[in-house]
């Protein structure tokens, strides 16, 4: 135990004595979470839209100005033809066209129906999805305001109302939402680039072979080097809760020691996974790149920027092994809704045979001898 | 200058394991991202509270179980059961039906529900209560059409443009496209400069006859080849496997992404001046580009949602440009025209990367 | 000769990398307190068999028995009792001398006390007081080298194996090398050097010569040059390699 002590001290002499890394080390994961935890919505608003009103009467006047008035619409002009409306959707000035035909006013009150049509940029599908199903109910809010009008005593109403009730979170705050996850990130992203890095850069320099010529024990070796990381990713996420707390006013609502905890598992889990990648390579160059590859894999994959129910089958076992969506999970689980043990068991579990797994690799791939 | 070029194409194409891993992560990254991500959400776990159990209340949960956004996980027996349900984590929504739901809606043409929903994902839950609202509305209608009603309507008719099916991967290729290019060249540039400096090596080409811009040049340039080549394969991935159309010019798309290869690589540059060791250039070009680059390019989360701020913020990210670019030509089809603004932002980005690594290069060398 | 106690001996020791043989049936041994050169005109060759015989290296047949164990078998057992300093510098270079003293002798299992004793020691000796608290990057390499030398003594191994340890060095800075190993053989440690400077074959008490592989010639210096009947080390190599022609 001893020699352990020994490396660590030498690690964090190494880490401290590197002026220019400590900022990035500690400034930089605060500057994104503050930065970066806006930025994750997919809340529609300010849809911009363009009018090709080929009636104007006053029933279609009528009708763009429930549109203009609606918070999810900004009205981006009006178009005198089509090519002239497609024009601001190809040079990005609209999202949305609103075409009303001719005599739209005069069929409604002779035929009794007429149409709209709603030409919408649908590059981002499910943006575009979400947008005409706006621009579709203020249609049809429309069409029963006028029956109501036309027909002063019937009450219509759709027959089943609906309240919904947002739990946990009632004001869809999305800030709420990202903090846990961001900061699940940018730990993870830390602990992997600088757990991947180390053994390499030994390597690469050669004092590596200093140390294989010691009676040291690889794993005496290995805790050695992931300790100085997981105290360093410990420190970056007590940073991270501290502004979550008093900047964004997200308190731990449950047990902040089982917090840390969990993550201490899941960060044995991410540093040996880094020290694991460094085995395995050569160079710093080579080491990166693997580290970055499986870090973008588990970004995007865990579940944070896009639901994980919505991947075809293959990619959900993918994810299984995702260490990441485990714990950014458990994480807002105990941060929002104030979870116990006994509600993340499960997970809790895997991410803890998975940090076994990831530590024994990694201490049977570093070989004192070539 | 040649042998100085040659030498360095030998030096990284000799590379067998870093070759293997330069090609062959980003072909699985589009292939696994192509197929995997999409912000739809289909298959969402419900749970569903019928305090009623009528003919009306199992059409309607028939209704939500068939539209393909949700999968009954869970029949709830009393309103206790709420609380644990969403506290497991594992459901999104409870859908509430009120007692007597049929027999209130026969007599007084009325019927309440509830909709709950785990908003510890707002996002998901917004989607998830938009369908959820647009599934009963909808059967409402029908009831009242059923009932003879409705004695006028207008329809509304959707045309979506450019991505008729909605499919989500139009919208991530040319993020992903973007990252890939983006990271992979400034990292590798870099990377590979400081090496040089950290192990000494460095040293001895300032020496030699060779000009600082032609040492730069000189290793550059095998990495815009490689770039080029990930960018190919990247595109014909995406158009045979994901059927992704160009409709517009090839050649045009392949100039402005050279550009922007071009312009990675010397942010790659000026990420080697200002760093001393690989270490740093490394946590410098991912670190603290990875994160900004996914989430403020507008590769997953649509920019003009963001706080204003942001929004001024992510004009100072060069992949925000360059997919605005790729979109434009690749789904919309239309020409220079319509971007050249864009472009000539990343235009003198390239530039201004270039003019400030001189400078900085310059500095040292005094 | 004095009673003679082996403390590295090697049989028939071969090492092959694919089919490029680097070592081709090794056969001898040092006794205890040896100064032992070993010769050849490829570094790659050499650095390979000192890597077997420190534990780096697994051999592909033979053995090497090194302070009474067997190389292939006790690794660990091995590296307990010996030092190495390789031919790349490999002190860290962010960190002050002391800290490296420190870590090297922490991880070989000394006291506290008795490292800062041993530094003290060292720095005493080299000269090099002042030096404690400065980072090694800042320190010329001839330093630098003594002070790779004593932290691969620090631990008061039975033997050090040094790996080209002049190269590179200023020729004042060598003779003072040379002094530190004849120091340290005195004290009873086996030292086992490479070299390509034929005049420190001179210092050597016994020498082996290496040929494509194989040991051509062992034995005292003087020895050599009577059997090939010159009268430097340098002309006995030359002959050696011409012989091989």
């Amino acid at each position: 135990m001893r020699t352990v002590l020994y490396i660590l001290q030498k690690e964090f002499i190494q880490v401290f004595r590197d002026k220019a890394m400590l900022p990035i080390i500690f400034i930089v994961p605060v500057m994104q979470l503050l930065v970066l935890s806006y930025t994750a919505t997919f809340e529609i608003k300010n849809t911009r839209f363009v009018v090709l009103d080929h009636d104007k009467s006053v029933l279609s006047k009528k009708l763009v100005s429930k549109f203009r008035g609606s918070s999810f619409f900004s009205f981006a002009g009006d178009a005198t033809n089509y090519e002239e409306a497609e024009q601001a959707i190809k040079k990005n000035q609209t999202d949305q066209i609103l075409i009303i035909e001719p005599d739209f006013e005069k069929k409604l009150n002779q035929e009794k129906s007429a149409k709209v049509q709603v030409v919408t940029n649908a590059i981002n599908g499910s943006a575009a999805s979400l947008m005409y199903a706006y621009a579709a109910s203020i249609v049809s809010d429309f069409n029963r305001e006028i029956i109501v009008e036309q027909t002063p005593l019937k009450n219509l109403g759709l027959p089943i109302r609906v309240r919904s009730s947002y739990w946990y979170n009632p004001e869809l705050n999305y800030i709420t939402f990202m903090v846990p996850g961001i900061l699940v990130l940018l730990v993870t992203i830390i602990g992997m680039f600088l757990s991947g890095m180390n053994l390499v850069k030994e390597k690469e320099i050669g004092t590596i072979e200093q140390i294989n010529v010691t009676p040291i024990k690889k794993h005496q070796f290995i805790i050695g080097k992931l300790i100085p990381f997981w105290v360093i990713a410990n420190v970056d996420l007590v940073i991270g809760l501290l502004l979550a707390r008093f900047v964004f006013n997200i308190p731990v609502a449950g047990n902040i020691f089982l917090l840390f905890f969990v993550a201490s598992i899941y960060l044995v889990v991410v540093l040996s996974f880094g020290l694991f990648i460094s085995t395995l390579t050569n160079t710093m160059q080579q080491s990166m790149f693997i580290s970055w590859f499986f870090l973008v894999v588990f970004i995007l994959m865990s579940g944070l920027f896009t639901p994980v129910e919505s991947m075809p089958g293959w990619a959900q076992v993918i994810v299984k092994f995702n260490p990441v969506s485990y714990f950014i999970r458990i994480n807002r689980m105990i941060m929002l809704k104030g979870s116990g043990f006994t509600d993340f068991q499960n997970d809790f579990w895997i991410l803890t045979a998975y940090a076994a797994a990831m530590f024994i690799f990694s201490t049977a791939r570093y070989r004192k001898t070539v | 200058m040649w042998p100085f070029i040659k030498k360095e194409f030998l030096h990284i194409f000799r590379d067998y394991r870093s070759m293997l891993i330069l090609f062959g992560m980003p072909v699985v990254q589009v292939l696994l991202f192509g197929f995997a991500i999409t912000t739809d959400i289909n298959d969402a776990k419900i749970a569903i509270l019928d305090h009623s159990k009528d003919p009306v209340t199992r059409e309607l949960t028939q209704k939500f179980l068939s539209s393909g956004y949700f999968i009954l996980e869970q029949n709830l027996h009393s309103n206790n059961q709420i609380e644990d349900a969403f506290r497991k984590g594992e459901i999104k929504e409870v859908v509430v039906f009120e007692n007597r739901f049929a027999e209130k809606l026969k007599k007084e043409g009325r019927a309440d529900m509830q909709i709950l929903l785990d908003a510890s994902e707002p996002n998901t839950a917004s989607m998830l209560n938009a369908y959820s609202e647009g599934i009963v509305n909808t059967f409402g209608m029908q009831q009242l059409k059923a009932a003879n009603k409705i004695p006028l309507s207008i329809t509304t008719e959707s045309l979506m443009l450019y991505n008729p099916e909605l499919k989500s991967v139009y919208m991530f290729v040319p993020g992903v496209i973007t990252v890939l290019l983006m990271l992979v060249s400034a990292m590798m540039t870099s990377i590979s400069i400081t090496r040089e400096k950290e192990t000494g090596t460095m040293e001895a080409l300032l020496v030699s006859p060779l000009k600082p811009l032609q040492i730069i040049l000189g290793k550059v340039s095998p990495y815009v080849l490689l770039s080029f080549i990930n960018l190919l394969v990247i595109l014909l991935l995406a158009r045979f496997v994901f059927s992704m159309p160009v409709q517009g010019n090839y050649a045009l798309l392949l100039a402005e992404s050279v550009l922007f290869i071009v312009m990675s690589l010397a942010l790659g540059i000026l990420i080697s001046t200002v760093s001393k060791t690989q270490q740093q250039a490394m946590l410098l070009s991912m670190f603290a580009l990875m994160l900004p680059t996914i989430l403020l390019s507008g590769f997953i989360f649509p920019i003009e949602n963001m706080p204003v701020i942001l929004q001024w913020l992510s004009h100072l990210m060069p992949s925000k440009w360059f997919i605005i670019i790729i979109k434009n030509i690749m789904l919309k089809g239309v020409g220079i025209t319509y971007f050249w603004k864009e472009t000539l932002i990343i235009l003198f980005l390239t530039l201004f990367f270039i003019g400030m690594s001189v400078k900085k290069f310059k500095v040292r060398l005094e | 000769m004095k009673q003679r106690e082996e403390i590295i001996s090697v049989e028939n020791l071969v090492k092959k990398f694919g089919r490029f043989t680097a070592n081709d049936r090794l056969n001898f041994s040092v006794g205890k307190g040896e100064i032992f050169g070993f010769l050849g005109a490829n570094g790659a060759v050499k650095t390979t068999a000192i890597k077997i015989l420190s534990g780096l290296s697994k051999p592909t047949s033979g053995k090497a028995v090194v302070a009474g164990f067997d190389v292939s078998r006790h690794p660990d057992k091995v590296k307990k009792n010996i030092g190495y300093m390789s031919q790349r510098f490999s002190l860290y270079e962010d960190m002050t001398v002391k800290e490296n003293f420190r870590f090297y002798g922490g991880i070989y299992g000394m006291r506290r006390k008795e490292i800062r004793d041993r530094t003290a020691f060292f720095l005493k000796n080299l000269g090099m007081q002042s030096f404690e608290n400065m980072l090694l990057k800042k320190i010329p390499l001839g330093w630098k080298q003594k002070l790779a030398f004593s932290v691969a003594i620090l631990h008061n191994p039975r033997i050090v194996f040094l790996d080209e340890p002049t190269g590179g060095v200023d020729p004042i800075t060598r003779r003072q090398f040379w002094e530190l190993i004849y120091e340290t053989a005195a004290q009873g440690t086996t030292v086992f050097v490479t070299t390509h400077y034929m005049d420190e074959a001179e210092y050597c008490e016994r020498v082996s010569i290496m040929s494509e592989g194989r040991i051509e010639a062992i034995g005292t210096p003087a020895q050599l040059k009577e059997k090939f009947k010159v009268s430097t080390m340098d002309e006995v190599f030359l002959k050696i390699a011409r012989y091989k022609e």
